[in-house]
């Protein structure tokens, strides 16, 4: 997905350092499947949850990741057991793919005690060290100086681990993201930054917000390299993925990678939808959604609808299963309210 | 006309410091800009300019003299066709005294508050510091500064552990802005001991992900001041995640370095942030006066599992205590202690505050009034226990801080003296702090704008009713 002037040239192709070849590799039938099963997890799972919100099951803010699905399956299928990952509010995602159990995420996002932070944290702020993924984090930017500071420890541990901190294009025009940047070049750290250029910082597009809306760019002035990637398509990702995992293993530092893509839905549940048009919206859900992508790959390539559908089955079961634990989990004992202050 | 080199100051602090080499000798020639000396404390070296012209006179302070006060005249420089004894009666010129007005003259530090001028006699107040309880009896002691403790901990911590490490500006090549962290990069290397650039927010944010992911950072902040740039990531990040993960996600880190006011350095680096960090759950707050509890205090912050916010003061970095001699000497987080033993009124500090309290507290001793002095020495947890256990035995009560009186910690005190020994008091609780104004720079404001000794003891020579 390109900025809006640019949005008839097929994503993916402009670079910083020229590496993006002009169309992915293929996936191994295999490989089609996770994604398309990975990704449809993700998307049933946040309708749901956008539908418990809407019965007052879930309170708060609640960010929804559809349409945004392709990057962070993509990214994971680069990743090697023991790597980090971090992200910002819109982090339900992630936490699938991380491996996180859905039945948890749900739980955390009624406040139930069975949620990954005992109903504690909510849905910006969910934690799960078993799948090594830090949350999850409230305040925009915060979690780009936090994945640094993952990356600083695995450098200083001297282990060929790599963070992944995701932030957004909103995300991109704050201070310590590039006091992030520097320190992270100046001491070589292996952290990948992933820009999610979703178009909206909010309501306010890139071309508003930004005075450079080349994301793979912000890096330049600290010699960090970045690559634009088509963000609808997971091959597109994990491809531009192992080659920024290979640069940040080698020693070589940071590496910024803009992944251009499209939300769905609002920024949060009480979005007006006033910035945007519905043709908008529906135009990239028609030509470029990532699930669709995968799906008619695989049946073009023959696998039957009957295929298709059991994967649909079995993530229905399990976002239908989240959704009952959800709301059925008791709330946390009142006893929790002073516990986990202090360790 | 002769003219007078004085000993010059290397930084609003100083008071004294040693002569350590000549590089002109007499009856050398001397144009404006020469280097003439070389000085140094414990904090920095400097070379001495010759801002006049002429030959080297006499030089009064031969080299390698210590404790050289700062204006002490230390040689003269004699104008062409002047003899060396010219210089001996020779006033210093108009140009000099002013060169010396630019540096804070001995005399305005003698006047400032009390912390200074007990730097010319270390370790004057811990003669009325009671014993430490966490000290064994019979433990040999040593002097030492309170930037000696410091590093002493940080030092023994980082033998012990490799998981921590200390990061901040000019932490390592530089041996630290105030020398606190003077040879760990020589002891630990590049590694463990690093130089960030100026960017606060964004190595709070580092040093709290590698927290995170269990390391154990102790990251210094040149001052508190400058902290407010990465307040968000010492609260949001660092104070709330361990809540915000159900328990999961830990967070042992030390924030450190001086807070409040120093000496003559304006508003913008003169802030005490006892309160505001202490309203935080999820942090510890420490802020300790004796250089025992430096050491003490530090190590345990290092190796607690929470986030630590550690307020030093520079004003009491050159501050020399004893220090008790054991390989691993720990002072307990959240305790407080009785620093001097009295029965008619309870003056309750911490930091440089003390420095107030206990000279007050002699003062008062003159009059008749006995006072017992509380350093808090840990903010977050407060040791409530210990005040309302002096405040029953003397129903009287005031608090000493150099922060503002609105919302901060003396305020918290007495509500809680109020909460919980109301019976007991014989008058209102009364508070003295900072005033209510942003540091000013001239001298005798700034000495105004600071709490004094006369304000501890009218405040508390008024809750005794005399």
């Amino acid at each position: 997905m390109a900025a809006p002037k640019k949005s008839v040239a097929p994503a993916g192709q402009a670079t910083s350092n020229g590496a993006t070849p002009s169309s992915p590799p293929d996936f191994t039938r295999d490989q089609e499947m996770h994604a398309l099963r990975d990704m449809l997890l993700i998307r049933r799972f946040e309708e749901k949850a956008g539908q418990l919100y809407g019965m007052g099951a879930i309170g708060g803010f609640c960010h929804l990741y559809i349409g945004q699905e392709a990057i962070v399956v993509g990214m994971q299928m680069a990743l090697k057991d023991g790597d980090q990952v971090i992200t910002g509010y819109r982090d339900h995602g992630h936490m699938l793919a991380c491996g996180m159990d859905a039945n948890g995420v749900m739980a955390e996002l009624t406040g139930r005690k069975g949620g990954y932070s005992k109903g504690k944290g909510g849905s910006m702020h969910m934690f799960s060290r078993e799948k090594n993924f830090y949350g999850g984090h409230g305040i925009v930017g915060a979690q780009v100086s936090l994945g640094t500071g993952l990356a600083f420890a695995n450098r200083y541990r001297g282990n060929d681990l790599v963070s992944l901190a995701y932030f957004g294009d909103g995300a991109s025009n704050q201070g310590q993201v590039y006091e992030s940047f520097n320190m992270a070049e100046l001491w070589k750290l292996p952290v990948i930054y992933i820009i999610e250029n979703n178009r909206y910082a909010m309501g306010t597009s890139v071309t508003r917000s930004s005075a450079q809306t080349d994301f793979s760019k912000r890096g330049v002035s600290f010699n960090i390299p970045g690559e634009q990637v088509d963000g609808m398509d997971v091959r597109a990702v994990k491809a531009a993925g192992d080659r920024a995992v290979a640069w940040c293993r080698a020693g070589k530092g940071p590496f910024i990678l803009e992944m251009q893509t499209y939300r769905y839905r609002g920024h949060s549940m009480s979005d007006p939808a006033k910035y945007r048009t519905r043709e908008e919206v529906d135009k990239v859900r028609h030509d470029q959604d990532p699930i669709e992508q995968v799906r008619n790959r695989l049946l073009a390539a023959g696998v039957t609808e009957q295929d298709l559908k059991a994967i649909d089955a079995e993530v229905r079961d399990i976002v239908n299963a989240s959704a009952d634990f959800a709301q059925q989990d008791p709330e946390p004992d009142a006893s929790e309210l002073y516990t986990d202050v202090y360790r | 006309m002769a003219i007078q080199v004085l000993m010059p100051a290397l930084s609003p602090t100083m008071e004294k410091g040693n002569l350590s080499k000549w590089l002109k000798k007499e009856g050398d020639t001397i144009k404006s800009g020469d280097v003439i000396a070389e000085i140094e404390t414990d904090k920095a070296t400097m070379e001495v300019e010759a801002t006049d012209e002429g030959t080297l006179g006499k030089i009064l302070i031969p080299e390698g003299t210590n404790d050289v006060a700062v204006n002490t005249p230390i040689a003269t420089i004699l104008a062409d066709g002047e003899d060396a004894s010219a210089a001996a009666s020779a006033p210093a010129p108009a140009k000099q005294e002013k060169a010396a007005e630019a540096a804070p003259p001995a005399a305005e530090a003698k006047s400032a508050p009390a912390p200074k001028e007990e730097a010319t006699a270390p370790a004057v107040s811990t003669a009325a510091i009671q014993p430490d309880p966490e000290i064994p009896e019979g433990t040999e002691m040593v002097t030492m500064t309170i930037r000696e403790a410091l590093r002493d901990a940080m030092a023994e911590e980082m033998r012990r552990d490799e998981d921590v490490f200390i990061m901040g500006e000019e932490v390592a090549e530089y041996q630290g802005a105030y020398k606190v962290t003077q040879n760990l990069l020589q002891e630990f290397g590049a590694r463990r001991v690093i130089d960030t650039p100026i960017t606060e927010h964004g190595f709070a944010g580092v040093g709290v992900g590698a927290a995170m992911s269990g390391l154990k950072p102790i990251v210094e902040f040149m001052t508190f001041n400058f902290a407010m740039q990465a307040i968000d990531q010492i609260i949001n990040s660092a104070a709330k995640t361990l809540y915000m993960s159900g328990g999961q996600m830990t967070c042992q880190i030390v924030f450190r370095g001086p807070n409040g006011a120093a000496a003559r350095v304006g508003a913008q680096h003169s802030q005490d942030y006892s309160a505001w960090y202490s309203q935080i759950p999820g942090l510890k707050v420490v802020a300790p006066y004796s250089a025992a509890d430096y050491k003490g205090l530090l190590k345990s912050a290092i190796r607690d599992p929470n986030p630590v916010i550690f307020l030093e003061n520079e004003m009491l970095y050159g501050h020399a205590g004893e220090v008790p001699k054991l390989d691993d000497y720990i002072v307990p987080i959240g305790k407080a202690k009785v620093a001097r033993v009295g029965k008619d009124v309870t003056l309750i500090s911490w930091s440089n505050g003390m420095t107030y309290a206990l000279k007050a507290a002699e003062e008062l001793a003159k009059e008749g009034i006995e006072a017992e002095v509380i350093d808090l020495r840990t903010l977050r947890p407060l040791d409530t226990d210990t005040i309302i256990e002096s405040v029953k035995k003397t129903s009287r009560a005031v608090t000493v801080e150099e922060g503002w009186q609105q919302s901060g910690v003396g305020a918290e005190i007495a509500a809680r003296i109020m909460e919980h020994a109301f019976d007991y008091l014989d008058a209102p609780v009364a508070r003295v702090s900072g005033k209510d104004v942003p540091m000013p720079y001239a001298a005798n404001l700034e000495k105004l704008a600071l709490p004094s000794v006369a304000d501890v003891v009218a405040a508390a020579k008024a809750v005794c009713y005399r």
